[in-house]
């Protein structure tokens, strides 16, 4: 016999409302409403529910909530019943705990104790709808010996640089993990918005190769869709080494969702596991990895940046200071909550520690060693505003990823169950009557939106404190304060306390 | 074209052959220059030395043909073309190649053939003459790779952990008994013969290529791995 798990929530009928019109049976691919021919009203079935709220938003009558169920086990501040529950899980199957998105742990969120600093009197503020901004930047490498011709003109020796109109680049997410809609809008947008959008580990279809200017390339240890072509439709490579969900865990797409679309991006025969572990079997030191990136330039002709991306763990500074020096262009630093199409529960809510600490302490050592201008540092791993963006910054990094933040433009509503391939949302599923929920128009338009948003609101702090370039702001950590933050943090984070003048 | 590649600079000597106006180069004097090849597709290269690490990596379909030995990841990425090699090679030899032949006269080492997939009409093959160090067809997803056992120094034909998280594709080991531990997710049959046409005929193109007569390779037994299940990993989750 099976251990009752349950339900986590319930679903609240308006009676009155109910016009039994089941837009919410068909809108569910939980399948949990249904018509019950006894009464004539609508019912549901609570233990399928995976609080999407898409019943919710498309319930023309307003006749529906999710509520937390109040149904109580007997309180204990050490065993909550999620904790519980997960027992009863894995007794019931004796399987690892699969989860989504990112870790939804409390644990503090240095961003939100991060104080903005603006200008006051001496150092006037600039007002950005007057004046010209800079959100323009590039990525690369920045260190080069200046050569002459034998005319003495200098020569062109600027290693390939990405050019972004606004620090914020959309993050890997494979088709496979999201689907093809949700990567046309991400693709789409990324070219509207002059930025990038990077394909994850699934390859790229061939719908997708005319963005490829706006389009970033991983590579991982499964190299999937790996090929000669996909190397040189993109704008630059990234070498996946590690993700801020699952450090030191790898990908694995079940054969379920490898459909045939999805094996063709891959290229990868259909329903058969596509199983990329953690390590890249020919990756054991920073020289391995050197290898790699070279023997990438030298397949494109040295014409692409090469991207390294890590977990931020433990060692992170330390690890970012090998790959400075391992010829890569760029280094990708993911915090530890950011998002996931599937990752084991234990990994994702217990490994890596969180981006802000690490890009802090990543910009310090590599400053310190004097090889900061080497490479450029995009960070992700839930950043959720533009004010993360403009802290982020500050700190020292040159841009941000967004994956969650993207999704959520996209209509994601955060249920945390993309590894069961049902996404209501036509997002993190591949059923095709799910995924035309998601118009790649509107999709895109959505993107657009957010990110334009986003840009006036980075103007405007950055002309608040009285800087009118990106470059200006990068790695100026006397334009935060601490807030809630004990020394360590403070030293860590290389910032004052709030209060404290220069 | 022929080059001399004594001392050369690998990107120097990459930047060549890429360049060349001619479709067949000679490389002679090859000392560890890495990433010879990569990514090419209209070329037939003849090397004289010793390549360096990543040789033919990504290759499109070009054909590679060196006298010595190579080093580490022959073949990473590759996805079609030939790389023939009268010598030995190191490890990870056709890491998760996609396409295309390999063919070692000698022995290879660790982790060979690892990650190699098929993917429609692509069907990537390795063919070893002598034996093959552990992890032999790790993660393997699809493609060939044949053993041929000619190796003189007595040990057993594969290492340790040879299919290790194997979930697809095939594995032939030419030899009258394995005496080698494999992991559960590996299946493993004796048969007379290579047992299908086309490896009888990645056989002959081995033993064309290195001047053999292939008659008593084709009347010997093999071992054939195969996976148990294509989805190795599937009873492993729960979600929650
Ligand atoms: S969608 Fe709303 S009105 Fe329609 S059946 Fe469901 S609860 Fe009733
Ligand atoms: S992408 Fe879909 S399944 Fe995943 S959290 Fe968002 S709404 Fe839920």
């Amino acid at each position: 016999m099976e251990l009752y798990i349950r339900p986590d929530y319930e679903i609240v009928r308006n009676e009155s409302r109910c016009t039994v019109c089941r837009v919410c049976e068909r809108q569910c691919a939980n399948e949990l409403h249904f018509f019950d021919p006894a009464t004539g009203r609508m019912r549901a079935d609570e233990s399928k529910c995976v609080n999407c709220h898409r019943c919710v938003s498309l319930c023309p009558a307003h006749a529906l909530k999710i509520v937390k169920t109040d149904d109580a086990y007997r309180e204990n501040a050490n065993w909550e019943a999620q904790t519980m529950h997960e027992i009863y899980r894995q007794a019931n199957t004796g399987g690892v705990l699969l989860s989504s998105m990112g870790n939804p742990k409390p644990y503090p969120v240095f961003w939100d104790r991060l104080l903005i600093n603006a200008s006051q009197v001496t150092n006037p503020p600039i007002d950005p709808l007057r004046e010209p901004m800079e959100t323009q930047l590039c990525l690369g490498r920045r260190t080069v010996k200046a050569e002459r011709d034998e005319h003495g003109r200098l020569k062109d020796t600027l290693p390939p640089q990405l050019k972004l109109s606004v620090p914020v680049l959309f993050s890997a997410m494979s088709y496979g993990s999201i689907s093809y809609n949700a990567h046309e809008s991400l693709a789409r947008a990324a070219a509207e918005l002059g930025t990038y959008y990077n394909t994850g580990e699934g390859g790229l279809h061939r719908d997708f190769y005319k963005y490829g200017k706006n389009t970033i390339v991983q590579v991982a240890s499964g190299r999937f869709g790996v090929h000669k072509e996909y190397l040189e439709t993109a704008a630059a490579i990234e070498i996946k080494m590690g993700q801020g969900a699952k450090p030191g865990i790898g990908g694995h797409l079940p054969g379920s969702k490898i459909s045939e679309d999805v094996s063709r991006t891959r290229m990868i025969p259909q329903g058969v596991d596509a199983i990329s572990p953690a390590p890249h079997h020919d990756i054991y030191s920073i020289e391995d990895l050197k290898q790699l990136v070279d023997s990438l330039k030298e397949a494109t002709e040295y014409k692409k940046p090469i991207i390294v991306k890590i977990a931020a763990v433990h060692n992170a500074a330390a690890i970012a200071s090998g790959i400075a020096r391992s010829g890569a262009d760029i280094i990708a630093i993911d915090g530890f909550r950011g998002g996931t199409g599937a990752a084991p529960t234990r990994i994702r809510d217990n490994v890596g520690i969180p981006i802000e600490m690490a890009l802090a302490q990543i910009d310090a050592r590599l400053r310190e060693e004097g090889i900061r201008d080497n490479v450029s540092l995009i960070v992700g791993g839930s950043v959720r505003s533009s004010a993360d963006v403009v802290k982020a910054i500050a700190l020292g990094a040159d841009a941000c990823y967004i994956g969650t933040a993207a999704l959520l433009a996209l209509g994601c509503h955060l249920c945390r169950s993309c590894h069961t391939g049902k996404c209501n949302w036509g997002i993190a599923t591949q059923r095709p009557d799910l995924v035309k929920r998601l118009d790649p128009a509107c999709g895109c338009k959505q993107l657009v939106n957010l990110i334009t948003a986003w840009k006036h609101e980075i103007e405007e702090m950055m002309g608040g404190m009285g800087i009118n370039a990106l470059e200006a702001l990068r790695g100026n950590r006397l334009m935060l304060r601490g807030i809630g933050l004990t020394d360590t943090e403070l030293r860590l984070l290389g910032v004052r306390y709030a209060g404290e003048s220069l | 074209m022929k080059i001399r590649a004594n001392g050369m600079h690998y990107a120097a000597l990459n930047a060549a052959v890429r360049d060349s106006e001619e479709t067949d180069i000679e490389i002679s004097g090859c000392g560890g220059q890495r990433y010879l090849g990569a990514g090419l597709a209209d070329r037939k290269i003849f090397v004289y030395g010793t390549p360096g690490n990543a040789l033919g990596a990504y290759l499109n379909g070009a054909e590679i043909c060196v006298d010595g030995n190579v080093q580490e990841a022959t073949g990473d990425t590759m996805n079609g073309g030939v790389i023939e090699v009268h010598g030995s090679a190191g490890d990870a030899t056709g890491y998760a190649m996609r396409g295309g032949k390999i063919f070692i006269e000698g022995d290879v080492g660790y982790r060979c053939g690892i990650h190699m997939k098929a993917f429609l009409s692509q069907h990537p093959a390795i063919v070893i003459g002598g034996r093959a160090g552990s992890f032999l067809g790790e993660y393997q997803a699809g493609g060939t790779i044949v053993v041929l056992g000619l190796h003189t120094d007595g040990k057993p034909v594969i290492g340790n952990f040879c299919g290790t998280g194997m979930h697809g594709g095939e594995i032939l080991l030419r030899c009258e008994t394995l005496n080698v531990a494999l992991p559960a997710q590996v299946r493993a049959e004796r048969i007379e013969g290579p047992g299908s046409e086309e490896s009888a005929a990645l056989i002959r193109e081995w033993c064309a290529r290195f001047g053999r007569n292939a008659a008593p390779y084709l009347q010997a037994v093999y071992y054939r791995l195969t996976p148990n299940a294509e989805n190795p990993y599937r009873q492993m989750y729960t979600p929650n």
